[in-house]
């Protein structure tokens, strides 16, 4: 589904991918962890092409991000993403947040869209929140609603970039749960996050950044095993304390 | 002692109210010519497109440092000769009102458009990013999530650049045009009552924008609450 082959990217002459190579197979769900600055999100963006990258080569679904021939407006509709902030947009209401691309970006008309929409706050919990606005609901509800909204494009894959490292400690397993389900369900995942007990639940391979490189790509009963660098193995020592 | 008498000013408020008139419509166009032309603007000078930001960058600038009366000058002279040559409208007809509100639309958007620029630059990266991330093309995300959320914040403080645009119609005084400011000096003028028209003058021009500033108060608190 998603493969990625060298994939470097520098600014200026600071490298912050490199020679990166992994891939996600379909309905495999892949979760990419490292220390802070390592380009956990830089990576996960390049697969949708947010952030462009100098050299290697991306696919998803056999379309490759990094020609200049390929719509990557088309591609992306079809991508869900999930931000550490939410990004919902604060000046429509949740019910309209999950339908504006719906209408604008696949041409669906409102009912449908709404219906669609409807349909996924419900799936998350969230129905009665419809009419609110995003300043109103907490950040785990944010954070579900901006879940759905990714899901009512009837996305092939989904990418999270920490998507519960924003929120307070009491509402990151509503998200996580969410999740989980999603995965169980077949979708193919590829999450940045910190949350061991949700690797070790629910990813089938976890990938290990270090100074923008892959330095681990395992089995994840692998990698919590027995951590072949030493990077990595610090690097759980630390996060399983706590 | 100076004996004030105000008996002029009833029997000239149809006059004035032309006058305001004037003044309001030069005011309204240059506003709505304003922002559009400033978003443009800003959107070039944000652009990655070198040449389009160079140019707005040097739009902004060149009416930035030019004081306004001087630009109001150059269109009243030279546009009526332009447009006799280009479209071979002849001199007679009354340009003036058009070239003044040329003048302002085009002066204002400079301001404009550094309003709308910060505007912009004070929605967050992350909403651009969510809005492609669903597959929106980048005009779609801007005229759909950014521009939307700009606007919001920056209602206060385009509504003030407007009360600062309406008080500076009172400089098409050089073209002899009658707005709100010139038809009161020109009775006053008439009248031997200059002093209790200007008076007069200042106090519409007070009320008004004053109403408006609270307006702008008021719209502030809200968004602060929201
Ligand atoms: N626009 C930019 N210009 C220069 N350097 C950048 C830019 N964006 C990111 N970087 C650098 O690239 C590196 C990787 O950033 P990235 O955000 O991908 O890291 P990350 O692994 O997601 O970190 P975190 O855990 O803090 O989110 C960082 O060192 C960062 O400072
Ligand atoms: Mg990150």
């Amino acid at each position: 589904m998603i493969t990625m082959n060298k994939v470097s990217k520098h600014y200026g002459s600071f490298q912050v991918l490199a020679d990166c190579t992994t891939h996600v197979n379909k309905g495999e769900v892949v979760v990419v962890c490292g220390p802070s600055g390592s380009g956990k999100s830089t990576l996960i963006k390049c697969v949708n092409g947010l952030e462009p990258f100098q050299s290697g080569e991306i696919t998803v679904n056999g379309v490759s991000v990094g020609d200049p021939q390929t719509n990557l407006s088309k591609l992306r509709a079809h991508v869900g993403m999930v931000f550490q902030n939410f990004e919902l947009f604060p000046h429509m209401s949740i019910a309209q947040n999950l339908t504006i691309a719906q209408i604008k970006v696949l041409g669906r008309d409102k009912a449908e869209a709404e219906v669609k929409g409807m349909q996924l706050l419900d799936r998350v919990g969230l129905r009665a929140q419809a009419l609110k606005y995003p300043g109103q609901l907490s950040g785990g509800q944010q954070q579900r609603v901006a879940i759905a909204r990714a899901l009512a494009m009837d996305p092939i894959c989904m990418l999270f970039d920490e998507p519960t490292s924003a929120l307070d400690p009491e509402m990151i397993n509503e998200v996580l749960d969410v999740m989980t389900e999603l995965a169980q369900e077949g979708m193919t995942m590829m999450c940045v996050t910190h949350e061991m007990g949700f690797a070790k639940r629910v990813a089938h391979r976890v990938v290990f950044m270090d100074h923008g490189r892959i330095v681990e790509d395992d089995h994840k009963d692998a990698f919590f095993a027995n951590p072949s660098s030493e990077r990595a193995q610090q690097f759980l020592a630390k996060i399983l304390q706590h | 002692m100076y004996e004030f008498d105000w008996s002029s000013i009833p029997g000239s408020l149809p006059l004035l109210a032309k006058g305001m008139g004037v003044s309001l419509e030069i005011t309204f166009t240059a506003i709505v010519v304003g922002i559009v032309w400033g978003t443009l603007l800003a959107m070039m000078r944000l652009s990655s497109v070198k040449p389009l930001a160079w140019f707005a960058a040097g739009y902004v600038n060149v009416f930035r440092a030019i004081p306004l009366v001087m630009v109001l000058l150059w269109f009243f002279l030279i546009v009526p000769n332009l447009l006799e040559s280009l479209f071979g409208i002849p001199r007679g007809s009354d340009m003036r009102l058009g070239s003044a509100i040329a003048g302002f639309a085009l002066f204002e958007s400079a301001y404009y458009s550094e309003i709308i620029r910060a505007g912009i630059q004070s929605v967050p990266k992350g909403q651009m990013a969510a809005a492609k991330a669903l597959g929106m093309s980048y005009g779609q995300a801007m005229r759909l999530v950014v521009l939307p959320q700009a606007f919001r914040n920056m209602v206060p403080l385009l509504l003030t650049q407007a009360i600062i645009l309406f008080q500076d119609t009172s400089l098409v005084y050089v073209s002899a045009l009658a707005d709100f400011f010139g038809t009161a000096a020109k009775i006053g003028d008439r009248d031997g009552r200059l002093v209790e028209m200007l008076l007069f003058a200042g106090a519409v021009y007070f009320v008004l924008c004053f109403a408006v500033s609270q307006l702008v108060r008021y719209y502030q608190k809200k968004l602060k609450t929201a």
